[in-house]
């Protein structure tokens, strides 16, 4: 297990896109090496690690009595892109995120928020980091229910003593943005689960933060609403382009949502990349089990499913490389003719048959 | 499959050398009882040795008090100065309520009299408007009028006066002991055994040294409510802080709050809730006081009950009992509309002007201002007229007097029956039995329950009881408070299990208790005075009210938190409802029952040591002698005892609870 993990790790880099004329991102948080161990002393665990050369085996750990909830994990988030981390119940995912925040102090490992050593930081700076540069979203909302949406909203810039004017404003421009315009004198006590998380992300978007982190933020809605804010969450982040970790539990909602997907199991990460990657290449069985239902076809771009092109083709239509086969498999079986795969330079790079999307679908069905 | 777990045995480690323990153990108390009248020793230390701790205790204090200094100044200046600083906002609203202010204005001064009757009447009324509607105000309002009407008003508003100041330091002082302990667990360790000691050591205990360090008056009778009423507050505390949602603490975090903001701006907000259950508490503990408070010189509500209950002036002490009663109720009703209340987003208010911001208290003071205006023109009616006052005193007397003289014969002949047949073999029995194995038994109980340490505390425990030359004593006060809690809890838990079963029963029940526990101790004791005079028999009746309310409280609680699905497997299996009481709910809420049972014993003993009053003669009594003599070590030793009693009962309750929970897979 640890030697999957380590070497996905060490692969992670190479998987951020660019060969199709995308710019490479820059990486905006990133972490190394990361252990947490709980027990009943941090530097007992600390110790303990240090004897084992840094990656103690898990039968030594177990007769050490220690659980290890996050092991060895390392990982980029890039400028802009929604890096989900997808695991199931005591995985791990919930542990690995509050170290990134900085909400638990990691038992060893490194990391990195814009160049800077997070674990050094001292307490000072931590506060001022968090006030500007960071944002939480929490699984069962975090409202503070003594104060209505508008003081909920404002009350991160209230803090850090942003005048009341302007503080009123700023949060009535992020409830107005996340459609709740008018119920900012209520209660959260009168909000449904839905309207109760919208003010969660207002409130984590009030301070303009660079780094999001949303910690199954949709975990405790209904399935419908679910997917609503889903939908409304895509739309944010076209708007924003913040760089987001994101945790959940559900394959579904992490395919929809993610550029990229770190799958973790027993707190070790055991496989990073791209939907399409997890589903075309999964590194272990345990990947392998969560992709086998997904419907291929709104994983695989066209990239993963075109022909060399050949010239002097009559193409009925263009799509770029990235695109999913779901989002255009209607108009090109419908129009009878291969569409072209242009890139971002406008060069044709290849050609997707009508057979291809149809052998796709049935095997889907 | 629950169902299976709730009336199977449990599987127990080891049963049999289990039960060979208890046997032994049982031998060995059985042969010491049969040799202790050969061998003084061992039937009662006492005889034979005492340890010295109570002369010990006297010593260190009279050092306190005469000789430790801290340069500067002695500690009994500091602890003068203390009563001094705590006195100031006590006479200021002393002067207000009741006596009134010279202000040195002028050649002779300017006198401003203190608030009429009607002002205050009229401004609680308003309160209780705004806080809680019309049914609050109309019940502030009649509970006002009662202590004018009935005479109480000049005595009335110096105990509200002491409450008015005891409350808010004890909510202070407690929520930031909560605090303190809430921030640092090595001291948490420290404030909670503390809490346990307060909370068990008789308040009679603590009156002797607050008498020594603070003196005689109004102040240390203040600051020996302080002491009684606050530990509910400490612990209310750290339990709301330590509740509040982990999401909203960690968003506090990522917020990026200061430790400070995150303590004003996050955590005591989310535990507001929570920490008005706490004032509440408050409140009625201080009022609960206010009877014992006056040993000390409180004055007021609580000196009319205690001289009227020694000069055995029944219909008295019952209406000034009834006016604490009253006033206890009152403040508890507007300190809990307080907590409910819906707060207006603070915003809407933007552009509003002070007064209209704060139209609750613009008001109330309105009220108090235009009425003393209305005082000072006409002065007659400041004071509430004599010739329109009633009393039911003569009344309750006669009722006395005919109960006396016509129902006397079969009141007594019931007393005696009891006493004959029940109170006297049982007292001799227990005096009889032998301290060591008494302290055996307990040993193999806290084995068996909770392991070593529980072993070894609850037998120290006992062994500081017989050592200290308390043995006979206390196990009359364990002879009293047992036989008490045996018959609470007979008529208690059946009362709790038809509430649990009956919706209508319980709304009646359940106000019947809360009635009852609004009660101060010493309320209970007017009429059983009255039926029974004095002596064992009418301090095991007055044990049995106060101590009933728990026992029907956790019963129904207890019954009612019976999972749903188990009841349905209970049903579908085919248990008449009977069937369903005794195989289901019964063995499933037992946890829950002897937590009642606990909390029985808990009141039990605090009332015992009030019942002092009526003529026992056990701890409570020692407890109280040491009092009027001002002996310190005594009172202290005595009270300790008390507590310790207490304290073993508790554990080795709350162990069993503890292991009959996790095998019954309630938590």
């Amino acid at each position: 297990m640890s030697d999957t993990a380590a070497a996905s790790a060490s692969a992670t880099p190479a998987n951020a896109p660019s060969a199709d004329g995308d710019e490479e991102r820059s990486v905006k948080l990133s972490c190394r090496g990361l252990w947490k161990i709980f027990g009943d002393d941090t530097d007992d665990a600390r110790r303990f690690l240090e004897r084992h050369g840094g990656t103690p085996t898990t039968e030594a750990l177990d007769k050490a009595g220690l659980t290890p909830a996050v092991r060895n994990a390392s990982l980029d988030v890039h400028e802009g892109e929604i890096f989900v981390i997808m695991g199931l119940s005591g995985s791990g995912k919930s542990t690995i995120i509050r170290c990134l925040s900085q909400l638990l102090e990691p038992t060893a490992g490194e990391l990195v928020f814009e160049g800077q050593d997070l674990l050094a930081c001292s307490r000072k700076e931590l506060i001022d980091i968090r006030r500007h540069k960071m944002g939480m979203v929490f699984q069962h909302f975090a409202l503070l229910p003594y104060l209505t949406v508008l003081g909920n909203v404002t009350f991160p810039l209230e803090i850090q003593g942003v005048d009341r004017a302007t503080r009123e404003q700023r949060a009535m421009e992020v409830i107005e943005l996340v459609g709740l315009g008018g119920r900012e004198l209520d209660f959260p006590r009168a909000l449904s689960g839905g309207q109760q998380q919208r003010v969660g992300i207002a409130r984590s978007l009030a301070t303009e933060p660079e780094l999001w982190f949303l910690d199954e933020p949709f975990s405790a809605l209904d399935p419908l609403i679910r997917r609503e804010m889903q939908d409304e969450f895509l739309r944010l982040q076209r708007l924003l382009h913040k760089s987001i970790v994101f945790i959940t539990h559900d394959f579904d909602e992490a395919i929809r949502l993610a550029d990229r997907i770190a799958i973790m199991n027993h707190g070790e990460i055991v496989q990073v990349g791209t939907p399409e990657d997890l589903v075309v290449r999964p590194a272990t069985a345990y990947v392998e089990e969560f992709t086998r239902d997904v419907a291929r076809s709104k994983v695989l771009s066209a990239r993963s499913i075109m022909s060399p092109p050949a010239p002097g083709t009559d193409y009925g239509g263009e799509v770029k490389p990235a695109d999913r086969v779901s989002a255009f498999a209607a108009p090109l079986v419908a129009s009878g003719k291969p569409f072209a795969v242009v890139n971002r330079r406008g060069e044709t790079i290849g050609r997707i048959d009508r057979e291809a999307v149809v052998t796709l679908l049935a095997e889907s069905a | 499959m629950s169902l299976a777990t709730a009336t199977s045995p449990a599987p127990a480690a080891r049963p049999f050398a289990g039960r060979l323990v208890w046997l032994a153990a049982i031998a060995v108390l059985v042969v010491l009882w049969q040799i202790a009248p050969s061998v003084a020793w061992i039937g009662d230390p006492a005889s034979v040795y005492i340890l010295p701790l109570q002369g010990w205790i006297s010593s260190a204090m009279d050092w306190l008090v005469d000789d430790l200094s801290f340069g500067l100044f002695t500690f009994k200046e500091l602890t003068r100065a203390i009563a001094w600083l705590l006195g100031l906002p006590l006479k200021a609203c002393i002067a207000v309520l009741s006596k009134g202010w010279h202000l040195p204005i002028g050649a002779d001064g300017v006198f401003v009299p203190p608030v009429p009757w009607f002002g205050v009447v009229a401004a609680v009324t308003w309160l209780g408007w705004r806080l809680g509607g019309r049914s609050l105000a109309i019940l502030v309002a009649l509970c006002f009028l009662y202590l004018a009407v009935f005479g109480q008003w000049a005595s009335a508003m110096i105990t509200l006066s002491s409450i008015l100041v005891a409350v808010p330091v004890g909510v202070v002082v407690g929520i930031a002991l909560g605090i303190v302990a809430h921030r640092s667990e090595t001291l948490a360790a420290l404030i909670r055994p503390l809490l346990d000691l307060m909370q068990t050591v008789p308040v009679f205990a603590y009156l002797v040294p607050v008498l020594f360090l603070f003196g005689f008056g109004p102040v240390s009778a203040m600051i020996a409510t302080i002491i009684y009423a606050m530990p509910p507050m400490v612990r209310v505390t750290m339990l709301a802080l330590k509740s509040v949602p982990p999401e909203v603490v960690e968003f506090g975090h990522m917020a990026g709050c200061t430790p400070r903001q995150m303590l004003w701006r996050i955590l005591l907000p989310a535990a507001r809730p929570s920490l008005m259950v706490g004032v509440n508490q408050v409140i009625m503990l201080s009022l609960n006081m206010v009877i014992i408070a006056s040993m000390i010189g409180a004055g007021g509500l609580g000196r009319d009950v205690l001289t009227s209950l020694r000069r055995l002036a029944i219909g008295d002490g019952l209406e000034a009992g009834i006016a604490i009663t009253l006033l206890a109720i009152s403040l508890d009703r507007l300190s809990q509309a307080f907590v409910y209340r819906q707060k207006q987003p603070l915003h809407l208010e933007q552009g509003m002007g002070f007064l209209v911001r704060h139209a609750t208290l613009s008001v109330f003071f309105g009220v108090v201002v235009a009425s003393l205006l209305v005082a000072a023109f006409e002065p007659s009616i400041a004071l509430y007229p004599k010739s329109m006052m009633l009393s039911t005193a003569p009344f309750w007397d006669g009722l006395v007097e005919f109960v006396n003289v016509h129902l006397y014969e079969y009141l007594d002949a019931i007393k005696a029956f009891l006493l004959i047949n029940v109170l006297v073999p049982l007292k001799r029995f227990m005096v009889d039995a032998p301290w060591l194995g008494v302290v055996v038994i307990l040993a193999v109980a806290g084995m068996r329950l909770g392991g070593v340490r529980l072993a070894i505390a609850v037998s120290l425990m006992a062994a500081f009881i017989a050592l200290t030359g308390n043995w006979e004593k206390a196990m009359i006060s364990v002879y009293l408070c047992g036989l008490s809690v045996i018959i609470a809890s007979l008529i208690g838990i059946p009362i709790g299990i038809l509430s649990a079963r009956h919706d209508g029963f319980r709304r009646v029940a359940r106000t019947t208790i809360d009635t009852l526990q609004t009660l101060p101790s010493f309320v209970y004791l007017i009429p059983v005075v009255m039926l029974f005079a004095v002596g064992d028999f009418s301090a095991m009746i007055a044990i049995v009210l106060y101590a009933l309310a728990p026992a029907v409280r956790y019963a129904d609680h207890g019954i009612r938190r019976v999972p749903a699905n188990i009841m349905e497997a209970g049903t579908m299996a085919g248990c008449r409802p009977s069937q369903l009481l005794w195989k289901v709910q019964l063995p499933l809420a037992m946890p829950e029952l002897m937590l009642g049972l606990n909390q029985t014993i808990m009141m039990a003993l605090s009332m015992l040591v009030i019942t002092a009053l009526v003529g026992t003669n056990d701890l409570g009594q020692e407890v109280y002698i040491a009092l009027t003599r001002a002996d310190i070590g005594h009172g202290v030793v005595a009270g300790l005892c008390v507590a310790f009693i207490a304290m073993i009962a508790d554990r080795l309750i709350n162990a069993w609870a503890e292991n009959r929970k996790r095998q019954l897979q309630l938590d």
